[in-house]
């Protein structure tokens, strides 16, 4: 297994005409670590996360994924559909881009688009029904079938995207993005708009698909509950910079932290916390 | 690849909009202020060249006003139309379940009969020849629905110049025929082929565009094409046309009298409704090889990503689905089939010429799709037969016809807005396919 971090961000910077949304940010994500990226509204993390993800090209900087054979990937290089494809990276959206008019079911499927393809034989051999894609096709099922129980979503996999409750559709989601295979999962606020139970469940399921499955986890959360929960390493970002980063313990006592959240300068955050205490 | 991202989801069309006299009053005066703009000139001021060609011309305020007039109180009466039916899905929200799972069990036993009906079609109409040439008609349009539905249904890509794949299958079969004396039967895939090839050809430059876009630019490559057909005179023959375009062989053996033709051979006298009957059996063929295609294409993960790049293509590249191959393949098969058709349409016609590739003929597969339900293959087979058996129907009308036609079709889609068939089958299921509601599936929007 590769020593490299599963990725590292390196003096990353995005720019919208004159706005400055990620700044030279550096940071790693460990191998088989959960990652939390926090911050304030506006700090730049969804933006990060479309850079990694291919959706944006940084203006400038360097995105480095290292899979556990070592091989290694330039993130800002690849292709958008590549970067699921090729550096196996999932991801979900803050606002939930399900497919709402197709089956529970049919989400999953089309996750696992790319190898069902190739079974397929670029479609001729699927036209044709051949046995080796008929068998491909039921363990692309049976793959749907094991992630829609793991969320506990299997008695609704008939059912319409579009119909599903918010924090199912979060979740179907998330089993969508594992249905990819990823080697890398990037959650954008999975726990907004969950209740205390369902978040609580959230968090064991991240957790599982951490030790279970051998995915990596970046996550942006505003939860913090979840994020101390869960995380093993957090980094801190404002204004697009990192201005924390540590375990979730460290973090939670930082003023600089505190400052950023309360939105107050650093001394007054500090008294804040000495009255508390 | 565009860096940027797309703009979150479109507001929805159907939100909260107010409905009450006043909002329905302003609507109606908007609708009958641009109708006076629009019809002032076309009808308000009649001009004609005179005797000795001076421009003569007339005023009809008269006629102006009542057409002003209709406009207004039309607008009014399908507001209040729309008020009554439910704002959002129109009648079909009104309808309770049980009469709508009563309408999918007839749907699902109305296919098969409308399959057995028309293959005996030829043996009941078999001495009107008016009938079986309607037939022939209205299951080339099926065809033509068929193959569009999965440009427009399933990736949910608004194509306006489809008409241009059906005369690229025509004029490929016209020319090799006539030029390679090719047959039928090999020049058939080979239209396929070459109509796909301009899709995709087509597709390349142009599927980054979204929405309007697209639709304007296949608008005028449909358009573009056909002045190529009119003016490229060395090969195409220009406006003339080719003629002389052979008719199809029952495998090389031919449907004409005398030695060595069909008849002869099967020692049965000779007649010309055994071409026609040919001909309908052949177009049914052609037009089942599409559903047959497209029905299997949709359980296919290729079918599986058009449909969901109608739904999100945002989440589709995240899922690591290439849009733009994506894309292209939906242009390509449809293209293939209206090349399918194309050459069809050449060899029962013998004679084609770009006349018959206008974009009337785009708008009116469009409409097809549209009225069928888009992505539905039984709502476009019935939108066929509704649109073409139904604009003969109304032959009797004569000058009122195209006024009765369109009427009949703001109707139906005040009533089902999605479409005949708006609800959406899913491809795969584990337990039981429960058939998605029409206000769930997204049209796609480029
Ligand atoms: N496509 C864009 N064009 C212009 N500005 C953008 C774009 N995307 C993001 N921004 C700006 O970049 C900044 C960071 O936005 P971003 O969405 O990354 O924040 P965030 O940390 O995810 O916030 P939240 O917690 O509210 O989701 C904001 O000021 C935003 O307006
Ligand atoms: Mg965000």
């Amino acid at each position: 297994m590769s020593s490299a971090p599963i990725l590292a961000l390196e003096n990353l910077t995005m720019r919208f005409g004159g706005i400055i949304a990620v700044n030279a940010l550096s940071f790693t994500a460990q191998r088989k670590q959960i990652t939390a990226l926090i911050g304030p509204n506006g700090a730049g993390k969804t933006t990060v996360f479309n850079c990694i993800t291919g959706f944006y090209k940084p203006t400038s900087g360097v995105i480095r994924l290292t899979h556990d054979d070592g091989a290694q990937f330039e993130m800002q290089k690849l292709k958008d559909y590549n970067i699921s494809k090729q550096a196996k990276v999932a991801r979900t959206f803050q606002n939930i881009r399900l497919f709402p008019g197709m089956t529970a079911l049919e989400n999953l499927m089309v996750a696992q688009h790319n190898a069902l393809m190739k079974a397929s034989g670029l479609t001729f051999l699927g036209l044709l029904g051949v046995p080796s894609w008929r068998s491909a096709e039921q363990s692309a099922i049976d793959n749907a079938v094991f992630w829609l129980k793991r969320v506990g979503l299997l008695d609704r996999a008939d059912d319409a995207a579009g119909n599903f409750a918010y924090g199912d559709q979060r979740r179907l989601e998330i089993a969508r993005a594992m249905c990819t295979g990823p080697a890398l999962l990037c959650l954008d606020e999975p726990a907004a708009g969950l209740n205390a139970r369902e978040s609580g469940a959230l968090s064991e399921l991240l957790l599982s698909i951490r030790s279970d499955h051998d995915t990596s986890i970046l996550l942006i959360e505003h939860d913090m509950s979840v994020v101390m929960e869960i995380s093993d390493r957090v980094v801190v970002m404002d204004y697009g910079v990192k201005i924390a980063e540590g375990t979730p313990r460290e973090i939670r006592d930082d003023p600089k932290v505190i400052a950023a959240y309360l939105g107050t300068d650093e001394e007054e955050a500090a008294a804040v916390m000495e009255a508390e205490a | 690849m565009s860096a940027s991202p797309r703009a979150s989801s479109p507001a929805s069309s159907n939100g909260s909009e107010p409905v009450g006299a006043a909002f329905i009053l302003k609507k109606a005066v908007l609708s009958a202020l641009v109708a006076l703009g629009l019809f002032s000139l076309m009808v308000g001021v009649r001009t004609e060249a005179g005797q000795s060609g001076q421009l003569e011309y007339w005023t009809r305020f008269g006629e102006l006003a009542s057409l002003v007039g209709a406009v207004f109180i039309g607008s009014i009466v399908v507001e209040l139309l729309r008020m009554w039916l439910g704002p959002r899905g129109g009648l079909g929200s009104f309808v309770p379940s049980s009469v709508q799972n009563g309408m999918s069990v007839a749907g699902r036993y109305l296919a098969p009969a409308l399959l057995i009906f028309t293959f005996l079609v030829p043996v009941i109409f078999y001495n009107q020849r008016y009938i079986l040439d309607l037939g022939i008609l209205v299951l080339t349009y099926v065809m033509l629905g068929w193959g569009l539905n999965v440009v427009v249904g399933l990736a949910g890509l608004l194509d306006l110049g489809y008409v241009a794949f059906y005369a690229v299958g025509a004029y490929s079969y016209g020319l090799l025929s006539t030029t390679f004396g090719l047959s039928f039967w090999i020049c058939l895939p080979l239209a396929g082929i070459l109509a796909a090839f301009w899709g995709v050809l087509l597709g390349f430059p142009v599927l980054r565009l979204r929405g309007d876009y697209l639709a304007i630019v296949t608008l005028a490559f449909g358009e573009i094409i056909r002045l190529v057909l009119i003016n490229w005179q060395d090969v195409t023959g220009g406006p003339n046309g080719i003629s002389g375009i052979p008719r199809p062989s029952l495998f090389g053996i031919p449907l004409t009298p005398g030695e060595g033709g069909l008849a002869s051979m099967l020692g049965i006298p000779f007649s010309p409704t055994h071409r026609i009957v040919f001909l309908f059996y052949l177009i049914l063929a052609l037009a089942l090889l599409t559903n047959w295609v497209t029905i299997r294409l949709r359980r296919l993960p290729i079918g599986r990503a058009w449909e969901a790049l109608r739904e999100d293509e945002v989440a589709c590249r995240a899922l690591g689905i290439n849009i733009t191959t994506t894309k292209l393949t939906a242009f390509a098969t449809g293209a293939m089939f209206g090349g399918f058709a194309g050459a069809f349409f050449a060899t029962r016609q013998g004679f084609i010429s770009p006349e018959s590739f206008t974009f009337q003929e785009s708008a009116l597969v469009l409409a097809i799709v549209v009225l069928g339900g888009m992505g539905s293959q039984l709502g476009v087979a019935l939108a066929a037969l509704a649109m073409i058996g139904g604009f003969e129907l109304f032959r009797s009308l004569e000058v009122y016809r195209m006024l009765v036609f369109g009427l009949a079709m703001v109707l139906i889609m005040i009533w089902r807005p999605r479409g005949i068939v708006g609800h959406r089958a899913p491809t795969v299921f584990l337990e039981k396919s429960k058939s998605i509601s029409s206000d769930l599936v997204k049209e796609g929007h480029g």
